[in-house]
């Protein structure tokens, strides 16, 4: 299969990979996939006293355009706010990367991984 | 000029070699005749051309040329076993023996042939790839026509224990087929010492042309079957049409040849396989052999590099051309189903790689892609969820993941 070229940037030179602090309160992690299916994408997000999104970092099991996805959502959502993140769609993400049909699943997972973590930021904040 | 990636997808296909492309060109020019024109010079020169080269495919697994038929490749040989011979023997007997790692091609022949009224049994394999001798004499009956059990199979390149396998169909009266297509040429085949009743090969496997292949059929004691093409009767009835003298010219050298060098390449082979394997596992902890090592071709190994996604791994190693079991290779989405049936995980299933050595391979070739492939392994890992979760010690079973 012949990958786009933002895809094969992305999958050559991956933004922020990494791993923040799960337990830091200003962290939310999302995991989302599963291995049998062959992609697992780990999303965590660190968020200021703004409700901005300072800090993003992903590790991601999968092709590369599971890598390719999850690279561009953390680099979207750097600077937006919690509300704003919320509002990116797998759409938005399969088009920038040009993704065929076969692999708009990555893209949903990214989407997903997102949702994942703003969500578990959120009930950090509900508990404490 | 573009370099070309290092070709390390041998059970793919195999480039014709050059001396066999030689010996075939004349066939496409000026010797042109029809193998089956009785009536003149030209007929009779392709004729003995074709003739010569049965007689090189029938030796190398020690057959008379008489079983031997041409083919369009194993796919159509495969077919012609299999439903040719359910066929004929319907009235007598409806049931036909075959495992669940076989070729689709295989499988699928199977399929058909249920939908048809007839049983087929699908014997599973053990965790090393092979299967069960116990099994498969468990489930021979009085029904049972034939027996289709691969010689070596093409992901992960396992051998069967074949002359077992013939002795048992041979005291049962069960036909045993074989397909042949990745053994022939690589490891030493002879229907006799094997009991091997129909046999089916590929040229392009062993450095043949592509779209030739050949069945054997057994005529002491004699098997039959009905054919699939039928027209003007050529070999011997069972496959009509008129031969491709190239073709088949290409297929008998390519047999010639892989004859009298297989010894010393399968030695040579050895040698590169166990470099690049010790290689790999000397850099890179937790990687998994698929399949048994020592029943095994030496030009195959199948890896699972745990926790690296292998289509993420192949787009890495983009210099190298290799294949995937992973899921997003294929059309279907499944991670392979030959792994799969030797209880390999899902998710190791998704992390294996199929690296095919050959003819032309070279120890600077194997090194640099072992070299290659534990630099991409080391940085996808260092990328990969899974693989932080299992160093901090994580038990990934114990997670609720959400399928999707």
């Amino acid at each position: 299969m012949a990958y786009s070229e933002k895809v094969i940037d992305h999958y050559e030179n991956p933004r922020n990979v990494g791993a923040l602090d799960a337990k830091d309160e200003a962290v939310g992690t999302g995991l989302v996939g599963a291995p049998a299916c062959g992609d697992v994408m780990k999303l965590q997000i660190k968020v200021n006293d703004q409700g901005v999104i300072e800090d993003a970092k992903f590790k991601t099991f999968g092709c590369g355009s599971a890598i390719a996805s999850s690279s561009l959502a953390t680099e979207w959502i750097k600077g937006k706010t919690l509300d704003q993140a919320n509002t990116i769609k797998n759409t938005e993400i399969a088009q920038h990367l040009s993704l065929p049909p076969v692999k708009l699943h990555c893209s949903m997972l990214a989407e997903d991984a997102i949702r994942a973590a703003i969500q578990d930021y959120k009930q950090k904040h509900r508990a404490a | 000029m573009v370099t070309r990636p290092i070709y390390l997808d041998y059970q793919s296909t195999t480039p014709c070699d050059p001396r066999v492309l030689e010996i075939m060109l004349p066939y496409f020019t000026e010797e042109f005749g029809n193998p089956h024109s009785r009536s003149h010079a030209y007929g009779w020169r392709a004729e003995e051309a074709v003739e010569g080269a049965r007689g090189h495919v029938a030796k190398i697994i020690n057959a008379d040329p008489r079983e031997v038929i041409f083919t369009s490749g194993a796919t159509e040989s495969n077919n012609l076993a299999l439903k040719g011979v359910a066929q004929f023997y319907k009235a007598q007997k409806d049931h036909i023996v075959t495992c669940v790692t076989e070729h689709k091609c295989v499988l699928d022949s199977c399929r058909h042939l249920e939908q048809e009224g007839f049983k087929i049994t699908y014997l599973p394999v053990q965790p090393n790839g092979i299967i069960d001798l116990n099994r498969l004499r468990d489930t021979l009956t009085d029904r049972t026509a034939l027996v289709s059990i691969m010689a070596v199979n093409n992901e992960i390149g396992v051998i069967q224990p074949l002359a077992e396998i013939g002795k048992i169909c041979r005291e049962r009266g069960v036909f045993f087929h074989t397909d042949a297509a990745q053994a022939v040429g690589k490891i030493p085949m002879d229907v006799e010492a094997m009991n091997i009743d129909l046999l089916s090969i590929s040229a392009h496997k062993l450095y043949g042309p592509k779209g030739v292949g050949a069945l054997y059929v057994r005529r002491k004691p004699r098997v039959r079957l009905t054919a699939l093409i039928t027209g003007g009767g050529q070999e011997r009835g069972m496959r009509s049409g008129t031969l491709s003298t190239p073709l088949c010219v290409g297929m008998g050298v390519a047999c010639a040849i892989a004859q009298a060098e297989m010894r010393e390449e399968y030695a040579r082979l050895c040698t590169l396989r166990d470099r690049f394997y010790n290689t790999i596992r000397s850099e890179l902890e937790e990687v998994y052999l698929n399949g048994d090592f020592e029943q095994r071709i030496p030009g195959n190994l199948n890896i699972s590099f745990a926790h690296v996604e292998g289509e993420g791994l192949m787009m890495g190693v983009k210099e190298l051309a290799v294949s995937s079991g992973s899921a997003c290779t294929s059309a279907s989405l499944e991670p392979s189903y030959v792994l799969r049936a030797l209880g390999v995980e899902e998710e190791m299933a998704h992390t294996s790689l199929r690296i095919g050595f050959g003819r032309f391979t070279t120890e600077v070739e194997v090194d640099a892609a072992a070299q290659k492939i534990i630099i991409e392994v080391n940085r996808l890992r260092e990328m990969s969820p899974l693989w932080e979760m299992s160093r901090e010690g994580i038990n990934l079973k114990s997670i609720q993941w959400a399928a999707h």
